[in-house]
């Protein structure tokens, strides 16, 4: 007899021969749709020590080049080229190996989806956010958010998300609870987390 | 591993793996009661934790419908268990994984030696896993010369203080930041002999101390907090950064999750995601969440192995009224309300899982003969069940698994004899008359408080035995 059918067995077993009818699940908590508050966000991200800027679509090189200007940045292959400004000496992702990512100062993506009620912004892969592990070497990410990107709450994220692409649920910086259950900002993720907010509709 | 009885849900083995402590609770927590830094370290952090816990909770209007559907979707699972693993094993197969079946810990720990001695690595990344502890593994890993690294800030304090975690959530509560400095700067290669006890200046020496080991592992092991049977999805829920490393840096990853983590639906994560971290860090939501379907080509891994853990849960499944301890999410919310964990720590649960929780789930994955003395540690005060975000009733199952460890025991005690000599008394008035009488005549014997003869000097160790009054009621009423 396999493991598996051991496993299987002993579990159907344990349930007998009339296991019980699966239960009906009560879904009375707020369902996805409710209104996406952007300043909510704002406040929520702050909250957790993440920094917010909130500008036009062709400001988004000057707040990049106040937070990373003079330094390293690694980009997605798909990040659009005029959100970087002339300062940051950018390279672009084609599987760069782990030493080369971690040597880089910093990294500036788009994002999936973000939920104010939490203050988390998703990503999901796509070639604007690149793959997981350029968001996570380098010490500042600058990520960049449409407001039609921002929904209400989790169940409004969880609808608008393919759980067949990797997902990274990013809420503040990498934190620790771990010393006296007190929070404490900076351990293994990036130490500084800059979320960029523009206003909605797709960029000009 | 029992096979005497094919296909019969069997208890976690002896021998391996940490489910049983080395002493009974009451002996364990005298001890720990007796240290009083412990106590002040302890109500230091349990008081943080309830506090923000509470305030974040308190800002979802409906909390109270999110544990019912919580619990409710758990119900389901366990109701609907081993065709949801068969559903879990297709999808996560179809996207690239291996998927492993693991009847106890000592098969889950050779599945696992097995896979990293594959990749010819003699080390291993880790990241913080209840399952993975509750087998034993970094032991047996130990012993086939594979060193598993820690990479949890808590886990990695309680390694490097070759001590034992205490806390599902945060292993090293126990200790707080002066002590943790110590063990820094005795025990971390490399450390900054300057190091202050600032948790900031103690979490960027973590930070210097395992980034290399992040960057050239090769094979790291985590546990899971949800799998999705319908999409094959596992996520796994944390705050330093360490996990996205584990997941994401190496080219082998191996999960290793007890059967009763799969959910039905990806849906169902809109439940959880808001239940456990609110419950369990007092955040909104966690700093970082990562969530992977089998192998994503040039992004990860690419091995992804799942093994999935019986290890006793097929026996707690069997008992209908005790399957409910199997909805656990491990947020530690019950730890942290508990009257008895606040003053005694986890160590004195003697299994990895202290507390309310623990008190339950540890005597059923063992069988209650080898965890007899943790159902009753505990007030039955209820705050567990009022704190748990799927509504387990923790106080129900401590009295139903007190009730199962005393069937257990045929051999009369002292206790089921003054019992049934009580039931048989109080059923005959004359006998009752005539014992209350007897009772008062105990009055000449000693004082209050002076305690019972052996054998039921026990009972009186920890209480002050009620003086018989001098009159019984019957008496009175007869005279009037």
């Amino acid at each position: 007899m396999s493991s598996r059918d051991l496993v299987l067995g002993r579990l159907r077993a344990a349930l007998g021969p009339d296991p019980a009818a699966p239960a009906d699940v009560p879904r009375d908590y707020r369902p996805a749709g409710g209104p996406a508050d952007v300043d909510l966000l704002a406040r929520r991200l702050t909250d957790y020590r993440a920094t917010v800027h909130r500008c036009a679509d062709g400001e988004v090189a000057r707040v990049v080049d106040e937070v990373l200007g003079g330094r390293r940045v690694v980009v997605p292959p798909g990040l659009p080229r005029r959100w970087l400004p002339g300062t940051v000496e950018a390279v672009t992702d084609d599987r760069l190996g782990s030493a080369r990512l971690a040597a880089v100062d910093g990294v500036v993506t788009a994002a999936a989806v973000a939920v104010a009620e939490t203050g988390t912004i998703v990503l999901d892969g796509a070639p604007d956010q690149g793959r997981r592990i350029i968001t996570l070497l380098p010490d500042v990410h600058v990520c960049v958010l449409r407001a039609d990107q921002v929904v209400a709450g989790l169940p409004d994220a969880v609808a608008r998300l393919d759980p067949r692409r990797p997902l990274t649920w990013i809420s503040g910086p990498s934190a620790t609870s771990d010393i006296e259950l007190d929070r404490v900002e900076g351990v293994h993720g990036p130490r500084h987390l800059h979320v960029v907010i523009l206003p909605p509709g797709p960029p000009s | 591993m029992s096979r005497t009885f094919l296909g019969m849900p069997a208890t976690a083995p002896r021998g391996v793996g940490h489910l049983r402590g080395d002493e009974p609770f009451p002996a364990a927590a005298r001890r720990a009661l007796a240290d009083p830094q412990l106590r002040r370290n302890l109500g230091h952090a349990t008081t943080t934790i309830r506090a923000r816990s509470g305030a974040v909770i308190r800002e979802l209007p409906d909390w109270e419908q999110l544990r019912a559907a919580g619990s409710a979707i758990k119900a389901d699972v366990l109701a609907r268990l081993p065709e949801l693993l068969e559903q879990l094993e297709a999808a996560v197969t179809a996207a690239g994984g291996t998927v492993h079946w693991a009847a106890d810990a000592v098969e889950a720990n050779r599945i696992v030696t097995d896979l990293v001695a594959a990749t010819g690595s003699d080390r291993v990344m880790k990241v913080k896993s209840m399952a993975t502890q509750e087998i034993g593994l970094n032991e047996a890993l130990a012993a086939a010369g594979i060193t598993a690294v820690e990479t949890d800030l808590a886990e990695l304090i309680v390694q490097l203080g070759e001590d034992r975690p205490s806390h599902i959530l945060v292993p090293a509560i126990h200790r707080n930041r002066a002590e943790i400095r110590e063990i820094f700067l005795r025990a971390m290669p490399g450390v900054d002999p300057a190091l202050t006890d600032e948790p900031a200046a103690l979490a960027a020496a973590a930070r210097r101390y395992l980034r290399q080991t992040f960057l050239t592992t090769p094979v790291a092991v985590s546990g899971a907090n949800f799998a999705v049977a319908e999409t094959g999805t596992i996520a796994v829920v944390e705050s330093e950064g360490n996990g996205r490393m584990c997941l994401t840096l190496p080219e082998t990853l191996i999960t290793v999750m007890g059967v009763e983590k799969v959910v039905p639906t990806w849906r169902d994560l809109e439940v959880f995601l808001q239940l456990l971290p609110r419950a369990s860090t007092g955040e909104r939501m966690n700093p970082y969440t990562s969530m992977w379907t089998g192998v994503t080509p040039g992004d990860g891994p690419r091995a992804f192995h799942l093994v999935l853990l019986d290890n006793g849960r097929s026996a707690v499944l069997a008992d209908r009224v005790g399957r409910q301890a199997l909805h656990c999410i491990r947020c530690s919310a019950c730890l942290n309300v508990c009257p008895v964990y606040e003053r005694t720590g986890g160590h004195a649960y003697g299994s990895v899982y202290p507390g309310p929780i623990g008190a339950v789930l540890s005597p059923q994955l063992t069988g209650v003969e080898d965890n007899a003395s943790l159902p009753y540690a505990s007030s039955l005060c209820g705050a567990c069940y009022d704190a748990c975000p799927v509504k387990i009733n923790i106080p129900e199952l401590l009295v139903h698994l007190r009730a199962a460890h005393v069937a257990a025991r045929r051999r009369p005690t002292a206790e089921s004899v003054a019992m049934a000599a009580a039931a048989y008394a109080m059923d005959h008035p004359a006998w009752y008359a005539a014992v209350q009488r007897a009772a008062r005549l105990t009055r000449l014997a000693g004082r209050r408080g002076r305690g019972l003869p052996p054998p039921l000097s026990g009972w009186t160790i920890g209480r002050d035995l009620p003086e018989p009054p001098a009159q019984s009621f019957r008496d009175w009423w007869a005279r009037r």
